[in-house]
């Protein structure tokens, strides 16, 4: 049932769709990132913005990714945007939530030592609320990396030039051929949970008093899909 | 003609209203196989959440299993079930059974991580005060415990349910129904008013059974939810 040959034959074109995948992930995270942190620390201490950001951004989080993908094609076509900006919608709760959380966290006391020590608000923001709410930004910066490489697979739709693994299953049902479905479907998983590892240490090394956060924060389960 | 149009267009031709591949029919098809999922998979996760959350034992397992279950891709799940499937029974092994599996996989971690944390997040006193009122471990589990966590239960069947859905979306990728194949086939045709009109069917079904959620949870928390730390403890969990 499974080509080893085909494989061995395929693993350059393996290798390419290995670094597209990553790539497609890294810019939706990225960009993610520095949006959501922007629009974090500005909504943070106003109640109403900060309510319709939260709300505008569960809601796109509730959409089934493949019409989001979809929904995008009448609109920029066959194009990069159209793959990368759904990817960069649903990192946005995720980041949202966790950097909101982890501003939330900040005790008001330290706040006000921090003003009384003279700091000015951007000041403040970097030196003091920043670096607190670190354990939870890199459990949101974990949860979105996952859940984004798995969104990545499902970009396949838009043709050959994306998708990244996912590439391989659209091409493997397209033939009805078991191995190249497999050829993308398992090294997809692997990397996703690979990923998820590796970002979990890194979450525990940086934050090695937050033990109890890393669980809270991977509690907030469910990846979009 | 613009998107707008085109979409109503696609929405008000009656033709698309009726037929094994209607909007109604693919409608039916996308709920009955995302409710199916969502009752294997709670059948599965509630009773092994309840059980780690009653004794505590198993907490760290579960919570590995649901870490991975969460990294998993869905896209990914359903293409490497679909060939095993399809070996077994050729008839029905390509449409229904890769996504169904997939969905029960990706259902199963929010399931089970909220019923394990809503159960074993009671408060220590009150199970303590259950038991020396002489309940039995089975009366503690049924009368004290499950209703107690009953609203983090019901958070993550939310989580699931959603997840669920844009599961059963994707199934129509690899030939399954549903509504997903209105955006499948509009961009195999670039038909627009059908992509768009799938688009506001699928988005609207799962913001619909989001909001349902939302409001069932409401109603389900126990009328003995009063007190503010058992509100809190539960808050958590979910």
């Amino acid at each position: 049932m499974i080509d080893w040959p085909w494989m061995a034959d395929h693993l350059d074109e393996l290798a390419f769709r290995l670094v597209q995948h990553f790539f497609l992930a890294a810019i939706a995270v990225g960009v993610g990132f520095v949006i959501s942190l922007a629009a974090a620390t500005w909504v943070a201490r106003r109640r109403r913005l900060r309510g319709l950001l939260v709300g505008t951004s569960s809601v796109l989080y509730t959409i089934p990714s493949l019409a989001l993908f979809a929904a995008l094609v009448p609109v920029t076509g066959l194009s990069v945007l159209t793959a990368e900006i759904p990817l960069v919608l649903y990192t946005l709760l995720i980041f949202v939530r966790n950097f909101l959380a982890g501003l939330d966290s900040v005790a008001p006391e330290v706040l006000e030592a921090a003003d009384a020590m003279g700091y000015s608000p951007r000041g403040r923001l970097v030196r003091v609320e920043l670096p607190l709410a670190l354990p939870l930004i890199v459990g949101g910066l974990r949860l979105a990396s996952v859940s984004t490489i798995g969104l990545v697979t499902v970009s396949g739709i838009l043709g050959d030039r994306f998708g990244g693994l996912g590439f391989f299953i659209f091409e493997g049902y397209r033939r009805v051929f078991a191995t190249e479905i497999w050829f993308g479907g398992i090294p997809a998983i692997l990397l996703a949970v690979a990923v998820d590892l590796v970002l979990l240490r890194v979450q525990r090394r940086l934050t090695p008093w937050a033990a109890s956060e890393a669980v809270a924060t991977g509690r907030q389960a469910a990846g979009a899909s | 003609m613009n998107l707008v149009e085109a979409t109503i267009a696609w929405l008000a031709d009656p033709a698309h209203w009726s037929g094994v591949s209607g909007i109604p029919a693919r409608m039916l098809e996308h709920v009955a196989l995302s409710g199916a999922a969502l009752l294997i998979a709670a059948g599965i996760a509630i009773p092994i959440g309840v059980w780690i959350g009653h004794t505590g034992r198993g907490v760290a397992l579960a919570a590995n299993v649901a870490n991975v279950g969460r990294a998993l891709p869905s896209l990914a799940v359903i293409g490497i079930v679909l060939p095993i499937t399809a070996a077994i029974d050729p008839q029905a092994g390509f449409k229904l059974y890769p996504t169904l599996v997939a969905m029960v996989i990706l259902a199963i971690p929010p399931i089970l991580v909220n019923t394990q944390t809503g159960v074993g997040g009671v408060d220590a006193e009150v199970v303590e005060a259950a038991r020396a009122m002489g309940m039995w471990p089975g009366q503690v589990v049924g009368r004290v415990e499950l209703p107690l966590a009953m609203p983090a239960i019901a958070a993550g069947l939310r989580s699931a349910a959603v997840q669920v859905i844009a599961t059963a979306t994707l199934g129509a990728i690899f030939g399954g129904g549903g509504l997903g194949r209105f955006l499948v086939e509009g961009i195999a045709q670039q038909d627009d008013g059908m992509i768009f009109g799938g688009v506001v069917l699928v988005a609207g079904l799962a913001l619909a059974v989001e909001g349902a959620f939302v409001l069932g949870e409401a109603s389900l928390r126990s009328p003995g939810l009063r007190d503010a730390a058992v509100r809190g403890a539960a808050a958590r969990a979910a």
